[in-house]
């Protein structure tokens, strides 16, 4: 677009295109903003013919369903958000449009950030454009950025938005073969981003390669005094430490998570990106975090106790959907069990009950008191020298949509997160990056953790892996 | 927290009953709405008397994904209000979500201060007269929270309206030890509390308008006994229905107990109608509030800087006003317990009595002018005589230019016309005559004209007084009262 060969409308009609062929099939688009998008590429084109392009200029982005954008779809996925339309914009998106990048449109996601696997969705499930070699059955994206992920493999968008609670950008990444950042908490302004968990909830990008992550992530970024909890820090050219390498670096594999049952493939990969981060000239060392096991616990008890507390205020009082009642309890009843769907009951269920009186202290006491030991068990490694972490991204690689076990019992779901949600307790960035493929040909990943704010080393290491991985993330299309 | 019993069990309290004397236990929980421009979370404006959601954000209407940020001015507030209060203050608290549903809570949560408020222990003096004395009431600890904002239910057959302009409206809740004993050192505590307050500019104290409300836990007991089980009572937005409350909810709860039965806890409201309180919840219905960490906001913390600094800039409080009003002026504890009661009083007060007779000054202010105030209805900061004028009156009696009677009648004019006291004497003649030569020749006329009445004096000095009446009488009540009784004595050869 610099060189003028096309326009960014060119661009923007492109993958407005291809969203409307593909989407009845992966259903990774729940809003398209078509007449949006032209007007923002348009007045990209401008800016690049005036030569005073910024940073994004003319990117046609999609963002998930969880990030207010005024005037458009806004519902988190939810029925109960029916017809809300924000008068403001996300500091993050809002960070995107002024570095001049397009919105396509609303990404799919879990309802209110709730799931492993986009099947909570009022707006129905994801499907992933990637399938079992030989196969035709659908399979989970991931969630619960499922959408973003999605879209962004099978190329409806240059780059997607997302968030990560427990492993919400990592885990779909890894299932669709993209890139997925969880930034450090508090690098990305919460503001104006549904919440789900406040203590745990990043926004990120899902890219196509660690380069776009970068410069995706290096827009969204900064401080915003809106929100209480972001940090003042500078924002680093991101993009600019892509190609730093990981010689000198030290690597911790952590022992906790060789997990018992663990599939080969898992462990075989595990061990192909130790090498690899050898060949470049890193030293491998490792480590231990004793207090991982009880890292999934503790976080199924702090974010569904944050929930709880957070979608209170979808009531039917204010906006979207009032179903009436009688009384304004018998309207709460009503409104709610018509607006929220399982996993959302679930866990606001869960999340009342570890807060309830006397049970305060057995649950959500522990599990901050685990909280804080997962975070120093991090500290320790970290001030021994460890510059990144070097794990798995999931268990295993994408499931099938309906999966019979999975739905039967939520905690093997939950297992997905297993790699992923000591990072969001401890509040450290992350790295999915598509490093190989099962015995199917599906797309595994692996993860970086980094130090606090050091999200520099992860895109130079997971430049590394991207680098040497000679597996190809094109999923065949068949849409 | 721990119950402490601080206070000696005093007759002049007790509550006469079937089975013997009762006392009542009371502690109270104030809301005070804190002065400042905005919200505690948000840049709405705090400003009373709005159309209904007007003064309502993104964050007060709790829209999907708005996050509080706390506002240093109620953090400033909060902590001034907490060294008026001699409290000490925490430099690191917390906010925690009070979690329950209500259509005028938009977030279904409270974000207040639970287990770790801003401002700990502390103490309010009470002045119970010469019988009681001096009284201490604890403070447990004070927290700043979000208000609530209001239901609106007789607008629509079977529809609620809800207005959100208080939603998010920075309250401190102060909550006192059960150091209360009576009704009159309730009233008494929350009319010092709020001289406090407003004497530190922290509450306006305005509680027909809300910004005062008070939560009154009261139980009663056998005289310096166990606590009993207490009942709280909700709301109450004025001093004078704080005391109905107390008073008739002591007397319940005794004739139960007398009666064999127990006082249930329980949440109770106060009808000023009939002056009952009458059951609201009962504790099996009180709500869980699931109390968290808010985790959209840090804690809480500021350094001695702060503190010393908001010290240093505090006003002269109530207790030390009156201590250098008694030492300054000379005047009684009663009279400075009067002036001090507001800042405004006492400012007044200073301006009449700054190099003049402060006695005399405290006597003008206090029964003449304040009685006139009251009596029509206003207030030291509408008075019609101001304190410049009101020095002139207490000048012109100092200097006994004019007695204390034509004084009366000079404040009159002054209130009714205004102008200068030292020109309205000289202008009207009311100056009182103080010239012995000319009293003399007044005096020598009367008692020429008299003879009857000289001769009866001598047996009887009081009828002075007769003579002293002739003599004020010819001279229209100017003569020096003192002037005429020295030379009629000398004259009568008393």
């Amino acid at each position: 677009m610099k060189n003028r060969d096309f326009t960014s409308l060119e661009v923007t009609d492109a993958y407005l295109g291809a969203i409307e062929a593909a989407n009845p099939k992966l259903n990774a688009f729940i809003s398209v903003e078509a007449e949006q998008a032209r007007q923002m590429a348009s007045a990209s084109d401008k800016k690049l013919a005036e030569g005073a392009a910024r940073a994004l200029e003319g990117i046609p982005l999609g963002i998930k369903d969880l990030f207010a954008t005024r005037g458009t779809h806004t519902q988190a996925g939810s029925h109960i958000l029916d017809g809300f339309l924000p008068e403001y914009e996300s500091t993050v998106t809002a960070n995107l449009w002024s570095d001049g990048a397009v919105m396509l449109g609303k990404l799919n996601m879990d309802e209110f950030a709730m799931g492993s696997s986009n099947e909570s969705s009022y707006f129905g499930p994801v499907v992933n454009p990637w399938r079992s070699q030989g196969a035709t059955d659908a399979l989970v994206p991931g969630g619960s950025s499922g959408g973003s992920a999605a879209a962004v493999s099978s190329w409806l968008c240059a780059g997607a938005t997302a968030t990560d609670t427990g492993g919400s950008i990592r885990q779909p990444a890894a299932f669709t073969g993209t890139v997925g950042v969880k930034p450090t908490y508090g690098r990305c302004s919460r503001w104006g981003i549904v919440a789900f968990a406040s203590s745990l909830d990043q926004a990120g990008p899902i890219t196509r390669t660690v380069e776009d992550a970068a410069l995706l992530l290096t827009s969204m970024a900064g401080f915003d005094k809106k929100d209480s909890t972001s940090v003042d820090m500078t924002v680093p050219d991101f993009a600019a430490a892509v190609s730093r390498g990981v010689k000198g670096l030290k690597i911790g594999i952590p022992r906790e998570y060789r997990m018992e049952g663990m599939p080969e493939e898992i462990e075989t990969l595990w061990q192909q990106g130790i090498e690899w981060m050898k060949d470049e000239g890193a030293v491998i060392t490792d480590i231990s975090l004793p207090h991982t096991k009880y890292a999934l616990p503790a976080y199924y008890i702090v974010a569904p106790a944050e929930a709880s507390s957070n979608l209170a205020r979808y009531d039917g009082v204010k906006y979207g959907l009032r179903v009436p009642g009688d009384t304004i309890d018998e309207m709460y009843e009503l409104t709610r069990a018509a607006g929220f769907g399982d996993e959302v009951k679930r866990r606001v269920m869960i999340g009342t009950y570890v807060l309830s009186a006397g049970y305060y202290d057995a649950y959500y006491v522990r599990a901050q008191k685990v909280r804080t030991l997962i975070k120093q068990d991090f500290e320790k490694v970290f001030a021994q020298g460890v510059d990144a972490i070097l794990t798995p991204a999931t268990p295993s690689a994408a499931f099938g949509i309906g999966d019979k076990e999975m739905a039967a019992d939520p905690v093997k779901m939950y297992l997905n997160d297993i790699f992923t949600v000591t990072v969001n307790m401890a509040g450290l960035p992350g790295i999915a990056v598509p490093a190989g493929k099962d015995s199917a040909g599906l797309p595994l990943g692996l993860q970086l953790i980094g130090k606090p704010f050091d999200e520099e080393t992860l895109f130079a290491a997971g430049r590394v892996i991207e680098r040497a991985t000679s597996d190809d993330f094109s999923p065949e299309k068949w849409w | 927290m721990t119950l402490v019993d601080t206070r000696t069990p005093n007759p002049d309290y007790f509550i006469a009953g079937a089975t013997g004397d009762w006392e009542m236990v009371i502690g109270l929980e104030v809301h005070a709405q804190v002065t400042s421009e905005s919200k505690l979370f948000s840049g709405s404006s705090t400003r009373f008397g709005e159309p209904p959601n007007n003064n309502v954000s993104f964050v007060d209407a709790a829209m999907p994904g708005m996050l509080p940020v706390i506002n240093e001015e109620c953090v400033r507030q909060a902590v001034r209000t907490g060294l008026g209060l001699k409290a000490k203050i925490n430099k690191r608290s917390l906010f925690d979500r009070k979690n329950y549903f209500y259509p005028d809570l938009p977030q279904g949560y409270q974000i207040s201060q639970f287990k770790d408020p801003i401002v700990g222990e502390g103490e309010v003096y009470l002045d119970m007269g010469d019988k009681v004395g001096e009284v201490t009431i604890g403070i447990e600890r004070l927290h700043l929270e979000q208000d609530a904002g209001k239901s609106i239910h007789d607008q629509h057959p079977n529809m609620s309206f809800v207005d959100l302009n208080r939603s998010g409206v920075a309250l401190m809740e102060i909550v006192s030890k059960p150091d209360i004993r009576s009704s009159a050192e309730a009233r008494a505590y929350i009319t010092k509390l709020r001289t406090i307050l407003r004497y530190l500019g922290t509450c306006d104290g305005n509680m027909e308008q809300g910004s005062l409300r008070a939560d009154i836990n009261v139980s009663v007991r056998k005289p310096g006994g166990e606590f009993g089980t207490r009942c709280e009572i909700k709301n109450i937005n004025s001093v004078r229905f704080a005391g109905q409350a107390i008073e008739y909810e002591a007397r319940r709860q005794i004739d139960i107990l007398e009666d064999g039965g127990e006082v249930v806890q329980q949440t109770r409201l106060f009808d000023p109608k009939t002056g009952e309180t009458r059951s609201m919840r009962s504790k099996e219905e009180a709500h869980d509030y699931r109390y968290f960490p808010d985790p959209d906001l840090l804690p809480l913390e500021f350094d001695d800087a702060l503190i010393e600094e908001l010290a240093q800039n505090l006003p002269e409080l109530p207790d030390e006003k009156q201590a250098r009003l008694m030492a300054d002026y000379g005047i009684t504890k009663y009279d400075a317990g009067v002036l001090v009661a507001s800042r405004a009083s006492a400012d007044f007060y200073e301006s009449v009595a700054k190099g003049r007779d402060g006695k005399l000054a405290a006597n003008w202010v206090i029964n003449d002018l304040f009685g006139r105030l009251s009596k029509e209805g206003l207030d030291v900061r509408t008075s019609p005589v101001d304190a410049g004028q009101l020095g002139g009156i207490v000048d012109l009696i100092s200097s006994g230019d004019i007695s204390g009677k034509i004084a009366k009648e000079l404040f009159e004019i002054v209130w009714s016309e205004g102008g200068n006291p030292a020109q309205i004497v000289e202008q009207r003649g009311m100056k009182q005559v103080s010239d012995t030569g000319a009293i003399e020749k007044i005096v020598d006329e009367i008692i020429a004209a008299n003879p009857e009445q000289v001769g009866k004096v001598k047996d009887k000095p009081s009828m002075i007084g007769w003579f002293v009446g002739q003599v004020m009488k010819a001279t229209q009540g100017k003569a020096n009262p003192q002037a005429v009784n020295k030379i009629l004595r000398e004259k009568l050869g008393l």
